[in-house]
């Protein structure tokens, strides 16, 4: 089989393009722990309150500008923890969110942030995020869970 | 009076024709049917129109998904395949062509099935139809049909390929029929994953059989299947670019040898990749994430030899034509004719559609996408732009050739003004898409205003450049359908021949290796073992309780 030389060029090069791309992907995965939401933590989807981490959601300080943030979706709410459903966190803060479902399938996604995962029941989603940049970020359902699924949501406020 | 020359266009022959036929009406009854619910999200998305109140948003997206998303693909794909297979292999016994009306029969009931119950709001899943949502039964039923009816369909195509290399022995297989028997095998071994899925865990739950289901395990196998079925959708539009479209310019193949390297790749590296659509889900381990994630890369080398391929063969006909220079080609190709212009769009719409792939499968920058609107953005660029365009340059001569009919000059200039305004539909409702999906706007949802935060709001512009574009796709499907009925029905009669293109003649031998499917499958069935067996172990064994059914909707 002869190939062009044009093409043995072209699939070279795209070839060692690539290569250097899964590098730099699996060094910022393995070796700078970019990793993404895995946690293969489990629990009872039907005993989640039950659960230590999910008795009280909300937002927990625990330590120096960290804090634990714990949400306990079902269809079609978030609770975080306060009733008009907006959490403050301090920017510059380090998050550590941890979140289930109690029903079916959820996503979790804080738009314009990194922090997009999958709620699985069954399953413990968790994403550290700092908060940077001040201001109003709304969290919404990403995955389809039923005829509410767009009435999902909740506010943070990442505040000065 | 049929001379010389016309009885020696190849044709599929009639009683098979009659079989491809009887898939196209159901794939474009399922375009018709399938645009509109299109039409209809763009537009309630927009949050000035209002659906019925006894048409659900979900509903109606469920339909838009499982028409198009399934059963136009499937239907459009077996039948070109079956054509492509028939014409180049010299058609089927009769044995083989009842086996096709056989699965084509399953199909349609499954087909109907599911949309009865789809209609019935007992079935508001969505296409991935994601447990615990849990249908009515006779929704999975159905799907199972589809996917055993299908099975039929390929082992005509797999065994009729075989067929030929017995009774024809030392000569080379005909690429078409290489290309289809890949594409089929690769179909079966996909589709097992999501046949065991629905018969053994979901149907019995559905039925209360079962109290619960193991939610990760049913995605796993569900996306075991779900990233096969792009390739399966993609590489009928490749087979015409790369063995018709050369046809169809008046040149010849580039090169046989690579084309089948480049399946045989995509045999390999379609499969054991499922999890890059699972990166965010808290079940699996990023070790085996990422084993997947460069596995899945590996097909840009089959992509880059085909994008070569591809521009390489258009450069050498132009230079054929007397074209000077690096672009001068482009100024032989035939831009007035409907059947290359449409694929040749799609091709270029491929590009973005490729590279948008490759920010998905990206590890974590899949997190910046995932479930946005970019990914829907996405795949109206890749199937719903690049694989129907080319479809829909295969109908403007696969339809009247199996009908004995032809295009006119009028039909011809509706396939231009159709490919026209699909692209420009698809690149301003794609691109909108792909934008509000950076912003984060979530997939899958109707028309809200959340909490009323300015950066939801902020995408209400993009949805209303989304109906913009929806809406002229919705013009240029009904344009389509013109044609198609033209063309089945009311074309003026006359021969249409299939093209298939011919070697270059100082194209070198094809090495006989390529043939060796005990190698090919042997390789792949290695490889699906290497990255499924144990994460799919240790998903059983840390298993948490099972999830009942929900009837959210
Ligand atoms: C008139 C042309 C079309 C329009 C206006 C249109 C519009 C849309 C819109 C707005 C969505 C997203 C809805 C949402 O996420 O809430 C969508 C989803 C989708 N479209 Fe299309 N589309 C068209 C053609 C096609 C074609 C030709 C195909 C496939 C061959 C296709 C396949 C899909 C699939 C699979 C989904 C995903 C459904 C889901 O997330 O469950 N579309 N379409
Ligand atoms: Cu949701
Ligand atoms: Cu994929």
């Amino acid at each position: 089989m002869n190939m062009h030389k044009y093409e043995k060029v072209w699939i070279l090069i795209g070839s060692a393009t690539l290569l250097f791309f899964l590098i730099v992907v699996g060094v910022s995965a393995f070796y700078m722990g970019n990793q993404p939401p895995s946690c293969a933590v489990t629990l009872d989807p039907e005993k989640v309150r039950e659960h230590q981490l999910f008795k009280e959601p909300g937002l927990t300080e625990i330590g120096d500008n960290e804090y634990q943030l714990t949400v306990v979706a079902s269809a079609f709410d978030y609770d975080v923890g306060t009733d008009d459903k907006v959490v403050q966190i301090p920017v510059g803060a380090t998050v550590h969110i941890s979140a289930t479902t109690t029903d079916v399938i959820h996503g979790f996604e804080i738009a314009g942030t990194n922090a997009n995962m999958m709620l699985e029941p069954g399953y413990i989603s968790t994403y550290t995020n700092t908060f940077d940049k001040p201001g109003t970020y709304t969290l919404v359902c990403n995955e389809y869970c039923g005829v509410g699924h767009h009435l999902m949501y909740a506010t943070i406020e990442v505040v000065e | 009076m049929k001379t010389a020359a016309q009885s020696l266009l190849k044709k599929v022959p009639a009683k098979d024709a009659k079989l491809v036929m009887a898939h196209m009406y159901v794939a474009f009854a399922a375009l018709a049917i399938g645009a509109t619910m299109g039409l209809l999200q763009v537009l309630e998305r927009t949050g000035s129109f209002q659906l019925p109140s006894w048409l659900g948003y979900y509903q109606v997206l469920t339909v838009h998904g499982v028409i198009l998303g399934l059963v136009l693909t499937t239907f459009f794909i077996i039948g070109f395949m079956f054509a492509a297979q028939s014409v180049t292999t010299g058609g089927y016994s009769n044995k083989e062509r009842t086996a096709g009306w056989i699965g084509f029969i399953m199909m349609l009931v499954g087909t109907i099935a599911a949309a009865i119950m789809i209609l019935l709001n007992e079935a508001t899943v969505l296409y991935t139809f994601y447990v615990p949502l849990q249908a009515h039964a006779v929704f999975y039923i159905g799907l199972a049909l589809v996917i055993a009816g299908s099975w039929f369909a390929v082992w005509v195509i797999v065994l009729r390929h075989f067929r030929f290399r017995k009774e024809n022995p030392g000569v080379r297989t005909p690429l078409l029929s290489y290309m289809a028997t890949v594409n089929s095998l690769m179909w079966q071994i996909a589709t097992i994953g999501v046949a065991y899925s629905t018969i053994v865990h979901i149907i019995p739950w559905s039925l209360g059989l079962t109290e619960t289901v193991d939610v990760l395990l049913t995605r796993t196998l569900f996306w075991y299947f779900g990233h096969p079925l792009v390739y399966f959708w993609l590489l009928p539009a490749y087979m015409m670019w790369y063995a018709i479209l050369p046809k169809i310019i008046g040149g010849k193949i580039f090169s046989d040898s690579l084309a089948r390297l480049a399946f045989a790749l995509f045999l390999i590296f379609s499969i054991p990749v499922g999890f890059h659509h699972q990166l965010t889900e808290p079940g699996i381990d990023p070790f085996w994430k990422y084993l997947q994630v460069v596995l899945t890369m590996v097909v840009v080398v089959p992509s880059l030899m085909t994008a070569f391929t591809l521009f390489a063969t258009f450069e050498q006909r132009g230079r054929e034509l007397g074209a000077k220079g690096l672009f001068g080609w482009l100024k032989k190709m035939p831009w007035n004719d409907a059947r290359f212009l449409a694929p040749f769009v799609g091709m270029l719409f491929f590009i973005p559609g490729g590279a948008g792939g490759i920010v998905n499968t990206s590890h974590q920058l899949n997190q910046v996408v995932h479930n946005t609107l970019w990914v829907t953005g996405h795949f109206h660029l890749t199937v719903a732009t690049a694989v129907m365009l080319t479809f829909f340059g295969i109908t403007y001569w696969l339809v009247p050739s199996l009908t004995g009919r032809v295009l006119t000059p009028v039909m011809n200039r509706m396939g231009i003004l159709q490919t026209i305004l699909w692209g420009t539909g698809m690149l301003i409702m794609s691109g909108a898409m792909h934008w509000q999906g950076l912003l984060g706007g979530p997939r899958r949802s109707a028309y809200s205003e959340y909490a009323g935060n300015a950066d939801t709001l902020a995408w209400g512009p993009y949805q209303i450049a989304q109906a913009i574009g929806g809406s002229i796709l919705f013009l240029g499907m009904i344009v389509m359908i013109i044609i198609f009925i033209n063309l089945a029905f009311f074309a003026p009669k006359g021969e249409t021949e299939f093209p298939v293109a011919e070697d270059h003649p100082n194209a070198a031998p094809t090495p006989a290796i390529f043939e060796n499917w005990k190698l090919w499958i042997g390789i792949t069935a290695a490889l699906i073992l290497f990255a499924y067996t144990i994460p799919i172990i240790d998903i059983i064994q840390n298993a948490p309780p099972g999830a009942k059914g929900f009837k959210l909707w």
